[in-house]
């Protein structure tokens, strides 16, 4: 069966003053049914885009779909027109996005806000589409629902926004949830009740989720399947496990190299990667992490390494995957 | 895919869905508002002035008599003019006029120059630059330069100098609603209700314009008192309304060779104009804070 989401060769370049530059290129990835997929990357790696890039978010100009498909339930969703692609956003594939305090509009009510895509999308009357919000809010936890939805969204918290963004994502039951870095501006002890939130709703309503996220973490812990971003393009993929227990590119190891793990021996310093993220204006010819990486050899300065399957679903762009498999340290 | 969100399972009890309503509210903040409160009850006796006109006024307006310039008295409350017309009456007479033209001008520019705003400010590109560009154009020119020459080209009369007004005041609310817009589009609520579905037409009305509120109704209150301005100094040129309707510039503009000698031609006139604006302003203000939830907070 084909996946439910399916991104084949996506390139988006942006016209600056400095040049084109290619944020995202030749992305390729798949989301099943039902599945929680992550995309990881940091900043600046082109994973953002890539996401709003599904539903024609990307601001035309200064940015430009430079080529690649993306297939929703078959259907190329690139390829359909600006009324056409009105009719996925929020009914077929829903978003929710990092700052809850700044995706809620200040001067309407919750209950507007969350009743318009419900009428929009369903036909649902204004009384029929308020009872819906109202159970909708119960379901993601809020309490007094009926209460908050006649307020704004600046009397709520930064948990309970997210939360109203949650159940706005739900509200015209999508097949798909796009969630980019839903949990990035919230406190530590809120991440985990908004993600344990989204999941478990997920799972029991049978949505796809892909996450957004820089923080591995959350990878580790919700995902099923992880998609691991790096100037523009999938440097690694597979099962969140696989990639925890056998990470098959350098970039990857040194990602779960520099944050702090229970399953380390306490006192062990972090190692950051050394260097910086390079310049997506000058980006160099092969593997765009040799610069920063101690398994570099001269084909990986030459041409950027193909993304290879190495099994049990893992896959890696990298030509010394072998050495690095292998042992040898990153 | 069958699975249903709990939300289609019908509700155990009927949930009142109550909420404060719009008048509600209004009344809240008027309730509160002391000024607003004032400048409502001088609005209203404007209104009934403006209503009534010829039937509450002591004389008619264009009565000419040989008691000329005398200051005000019993019989005459705020004196006389030149040819001895009744200056009581001739403000409530042409408190009609003065007002219809200060808030039709200033309606009328705001749906225009906030619909031009919004198109400009939203949409860009070259509708944005063929409005701005038309803004400009009209910057470079006096207001009343712009009301004078429409005026003269298409004739006086009530509805031409209406027009005339408002379109002079158009490129004010195009440029602070552009301006808006331009600030609030980037903003991530409007992206998030992209995200949703929405409409560009409904993004603007419905989640750019309520944001935009503030600096279009602090405009309209000054604009108001400026309309009412830019009348009186077409009727003094001779270009306002025909010279039989007595309106609060005309009275202006006809008592200017006599102020010296009769302060009350001067003074009575502008404190209608003065006591118009100033309440319009209070209101505003009022409206403003209506407008803006996020000052209603509890």
């Amino acid at each position: 069966m084909a996946a439910l989401l399916e991104i084949r060769d996506l390139g988006v370049e942006f016209r600056t003053p400095a040049g084109v530059v290619k944020a995202v290129n030749g992305v390729s990835f798949d989301v099943g049914r039902g599945e929680v997929v992550a995309l990881v990357g940091e900043s600046g790696s082109g994973k953002s885009v890539t996401a709003l890039s599904v539903l024609q978010l990307i601001a035309q100009p200064p940015g430009r779909i430079a080529g690649g498909r993306v297939l929703f339930e078959g259907c190329d969703l690139l390829a359909l027109d600006e009324a056409a692609i009105r009719h996925v956003r929020g009914r077929r594939i829903a978003m929710v996005f990092q700052e809850p305090m700044t995706s809620l509009n200040p001067v309407l009510s919750i209950g507007r806000q969350m009743t318009e895509a419900l009428r929009l999308h369903l036909g649902l009357s204004a009384a029929a589409a308020r009872q819906r919000a109202v159970a909708l809010l119960d379901q993601v936890g809020i309490a007094e629902p009926q209460r908050r939805l006649r307020q704004y969204p600046h009397q709520l918290s930064g948990g309970m926004r997210q939360r109203v963004m949650i159940a706005m994502a739900l509200s015209c039951e999508p097949e798909l949830i796009i969630a980019d870095e839903p949990t990035t501006a919230l406190d530590v002890t809120i991440q985990a009740q908004i993600l344990e939130i989204m999941q478990d709703l997920c799972r029991r309503l049978g949505v796809a989720l892909l996450i957004i996220t820089h923080n591995l973490g959350i990878v580790a812990r919700y995902a099923d399947r992880v998609n691991v971003m790096y100037a523009g393009r999938i440097v690694e993929s597979g099962p969140a496990a696989a990639l925890y227990r056998r990470p098959a590119h350098p970039y990857t190891v040194g990602l779960l190299n520099s944050v702090p793990r229970l399953d380390r021996p306490r006192g062990r310093p972090l190692e950051p990667i050394p260097g910086s993220p390079p310049d997506l204006h000058l980006l160099p010819a092969g593997c765009a992490f040799a610069p920063r990486c101690s398994l570099a050899e001269a084909p990986c300065r030459i041409a950027p390494p193909p993304l290879r399957a190495l099994g049990d679903g893992q896959a890696s762009a990298c030509f010394e995957v072998e050495r690095l498999l292998a042992g040898v340290p990153a | 895919m069958t699975a249903t969100l709990p939300g289609d399972a019908p509700l155990d009890e009927p949930i009142a869905l109550q909420r404060p309503t719009r008048r509600q509210r209004l009344r809240a903040v008027l309730g509160a508002d002391r000024k607003a409160q004032v400048g409502l009850a001088v609005l209203a006796v404007f209104a009934v002035a403006g209503i009534f006109g010829a039937l509450i006024a002591p004389y008619d307006p264009n009565a000419m008599a040989f008691d000329m310039l005398t200051a005000p008295s019993w019989a005459h409350p705020l004196g006389t003019d030149d040819l001895g017309r009744d200056l009581l009456s001739r403000i409530i007479v042409g408190t009609q006029v003065s007002l219809f033209v200060g808030v039709s001008t200033v309606g009328i520019a705001l749906v225009v120059g906030v619909t031009l705003g919004l198109l400009a400010g939203y949409l860009g590109g070259w509708l944005d630059d063929i409005i701005m560009r038309y803004v400009d154009l009209q910057w470079a020119f006096p207001n009343i330069i712009i009301a004078v020459y429409l005026v003269a080209v298409f004739g006086n009369g009530l509805t031409n100098v209406i027009a005339a007004v408002s379109l002079a005041f158009v490129d004010d609310f195009a440029r602070v609603s552009r301006s808006m817009v331009l600030s609030i589009r980037e903003e991530q609520y409007v992206a998030a209700a992209r995200t949703v579905g929405v409409s560009d037409f409904r993004i603007m009305w419905r989640h750019i314009l309520p944001n935009a509120t503030a600096p279009i109704i602090v405009q309209a209150t000054v604009s108001v008192s400026y309309a009412i301005l830019a009348e009186a100094s077409l009727s003094f040129l001779g270009l306002g309304v025909e010279s039989s309707t007595p309106t609060w510039g005309l009275i202006l503009s006809d008592a200017r060779s006599f102020v010296s000698r009769a302060w009350w031609l001067g003074i009575f006139p502008g404190l209608a104009i003065m006591l118009t604006v100033l309440s319009i302003n209070f209101i505003g203000d009022a409206l403003r804070d209506y407008f803006d939830v996020r000052e209603t907070a509890g």
